[in-house]
């Protein structure tokens, strides 16, 4: 199948981050006046209808989490727009947010309308510093063109501020509780739920977290109505996704696709197919924290319930590719680095557990490993499993067991001396 | 000395949000752009604007990663070693860098020009290797690219920013570890 643009609307029209660009080409604001006219309630039923989810990690359908943001409320409501885009692996917010950056702010206000809320933070990462003067940009035109601030497109009774709000580098802060904690000036660390935060989120006020290429869908869903976002993907994942592909492909880029596309024709045919001639060995289909997966799995839709159903995620739609000279237990010592690097130190099975998991996968690599230490290391990633207050640690276990599970033998290499061969990462020396 | 230079910015950022408190990670990207790193001093006034303890400003900025707390140089650079990246040889990438500036991971040059660091994924990891010079992108970088880079930092400073994410494909000299 071909690359169908929804998201990615800039890869046809030139210049689409300029408003007139996007007024002339692309219909700009036209869902939003339409919005307008609408209840709530039947914003909500049109986004439903279509079937959208939640593009952020979980897939959660859109429509059916703000229908649960309660109606009527005094005082304010919000709206977070998840920008942080931390999942290794993962790009497809950062070209949205350079190049089409109007169709977000569009989405964005639609989507404050269907909540009730009358203020919406951008939690953008800290390294996005272009695309965060781009937002800027296009939520300053929108004040100047009447979309934002007191009477949004002329509605008395609609107002609604959207600020931007840089996050420092914190992978956690993607999670949307602790994202909210990090925005009200706490420690990034989740909170436990529920309450949810549609009850209590942001200072304790009704709040909806959305991942930004989710809410960049809004407005042409609004336009051309929910069959016509149900032609393409599969019944439960209608749609296009942007599968951002990365790793041992000749072509690595991001790819939007129909949902229902394969992993092997995303692999094979968008992304060119393995470099230097070699094979595949394994792929994971939705940013790091979604579990590896193998050859036999290439014929796979790379829809959320597919993937659910071989044992891995969709997840961040972040596809990285390994070829058949990848060292299985190089990659879980790389990603074990990750996360301990980024536990937040909220709970013990993860921020212990995955010290531990880095301790042994750097002793394998720097030829340390003593016997029993790949025993030792799937007992403590199995510890982990099911007992980390949030997902950041049970995706570090889940990254080691299932390196293991299809690739036991590259962890049973290492001992009696043996290194890795290749660039010793650079913390595992620096812990010996 | 934020509230003698920016006093107006800090004000906007305080209107966006209903308590003080919430101005912290805005309010520190400032106070770190004015003091050059997060000083004892720049906490301390940081806190008193947003009526917080000093601690709890310390604490909070300890967490992430783009806070710093000690002298840096003029050019932050951060060079991607995030598994991704590190599949398509950016260890290598990195060592080359560091072999340039003649540094370790985590120092600053002599002259004060240059701080470098590796860091966790940057979200273009398609465009590996990838490095950050104060938060502006820099990809598909190679050792001759990297030189010229250093060069331009040296002489004219940073050019003008823009979007990134120029997807190559990769051909039979594309430079990579393994
Ligand atoms: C550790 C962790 C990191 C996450 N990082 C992100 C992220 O960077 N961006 C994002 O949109 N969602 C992220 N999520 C998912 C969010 O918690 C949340 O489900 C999502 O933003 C909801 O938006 P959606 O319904 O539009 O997908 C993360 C979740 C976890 C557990
Ligand atoms: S892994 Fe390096 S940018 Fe994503």
């Amino acid at each position: 199948m071909e690359q169908l643009y929804l998201i990615c609307r800039h890869r046809e029209v030139p210049n689409l981050h300029q408003y007139e660009t996007y007024i002339q080409k692309e219909q700009g604001y036209q869902a939003l006046q339409q919005v307008l006219k609408l209840s709530r309630d039947e914003v909500i039923d049109i986004v439903k209808a279509s079937g959208l989810r939640g593009r952020g990690g979980a897939g959660f359908p859109t429509g059916l989490k703000w229908s649960f943001m309660p109606k009527n409320v005094q005082g304010p409501v919000y709206l977070v727009i998840n920008c942080a885009e931390g999942e290794p692996g993962t790009f497809g917010n950062h070209e949205i947010i350079e190049n089409n950056p109007h169709q977000l702010i569009e989405g964005i206000i639609i989507g404050c309308y269907a909540i009730g809320a009358t203020a919406a933070y951008i939690y953008h990462r800290g390294e996005f510093k272009y695309g965060a003067e781009m937002m800027q940009r296009a939520v300053d035109e929108a004040y100047k063109q009447g979309w934002l601030g007191k009477k949004v497109g002329g509605r008395e009774d609609v107002s609604l501020d959207i600020y931007l709000h840089p996050e420092a580098s914190a992978y956690i802060c993607g999670e949307e509780t602790a994202q909210l904690n990090s925005i009200e000036g706490y420690l990034g660390q989740p909170r436990l739920k529920p309450p949810f935060p549609a009850q209590s989120g942001l200072w304790k006020r009704p709040t909806t977290v959305n991942n930004v290429e989710t809410l960049a869908h809004v407005p042409a869903i609004i336009r051309n109505g929910p069959a016509w976002f149900r032609q393409w993907g599969t019944e439960k994942s209608p749609g296009t996704r942007v599968y951002c592909v990365s790793g041992h492909v000749m072509r690595p880029g991001n790819y939007e696709l129909p949902m229902n596309v394969t992993a092997r024709e995303l692999i094979f045919e968008h992304a060119g197919g393995i470099w230097k001639g070699r094979g595949l060995k394994g792929f994971i289909p939705g940013g790091v924290s979604a579990p590896i997966l193998t050859n036999d799995h290439l014929d796979l839709p790379l829809d959320y319930d597919s993937l659910a159903g071989a044992g891995s995620m969709g997840g961040s739609g972040g596809v990285i590719v390994m070829d058949d000279q990848t060292d299985m237990a190089w990659l879980a010592k790389k990603m074990v680095d990750f996360y301990s690097h980024e536990s937040c130190g909220k709970c013990s099975p993860c921020r212990e557990g995955t010290w531990w998991q880095k301790n042994l996968l750097d002793r394998m690599m720097t030829g340390l490993a003593r016997s029993g230490d790949v025993e030792m290391l799937e007992m403590v990633s199995e510890q982990m499993a099911g007992t980390c207050f949030c997902p950041l640690g049970e995706s570090s276990q889940m990254v080691v067991l299932g390196a293991m599970k299809y690739f036991r033998s590259d962890f049973e290499r290492y001992g009696q001396g043996k290194a890795y061969d290749g660039v010793i990462p650079m913390s595992a020396i620096e812990h010996h | 000395m934020l509230l003698e230079q920016r006093r107006e910015k800090v004000e906007e950022i305080l209107s966006h949000y209903p308590q003080k408190r919430a101005a912290l990670m805005p309010m520190l990207y400032e106070a770190q752009e004015v003091y050059g790193y997060l000083t004892e001093e720049a906490i301390r006034e940081v806190a008193a604007i947003l009526e917080l303890d000093p601690t709890e400003v310390y604490s909070v900025s300890e967490f992430y990663s783009l806070y710093y707390h000690k002298p840096t140089g003029k050019y932050i650079i951060r060079f991607c070693t995030d598994m991704p990246c590190a599949l398509v040889g950016a260890e290598h990438a990195y060592q080359q860098l560091l072999n340039l500036l003649g540094l370790k991971n985590g120092e600053t040059s002599a002259d004060g020009l240059f701080t470098v660091e590796h860091c966790v994924c940057l979200a273009a990891c398609a465009t590996a290797p990838v490095l950050q010079v104060n938060r502006q992108f820099f990809e598909n970088m190679t050792e001759a690219k990297m030189r010229e880079l250093l060069e331009t930092l040296r002489t004219s400073g940073l050019p003008e920013d823009g979007p990134v994410m120029k997807f190559q494909p990769r051909t039979a000299d594309t430079p990579t570890g393994f």
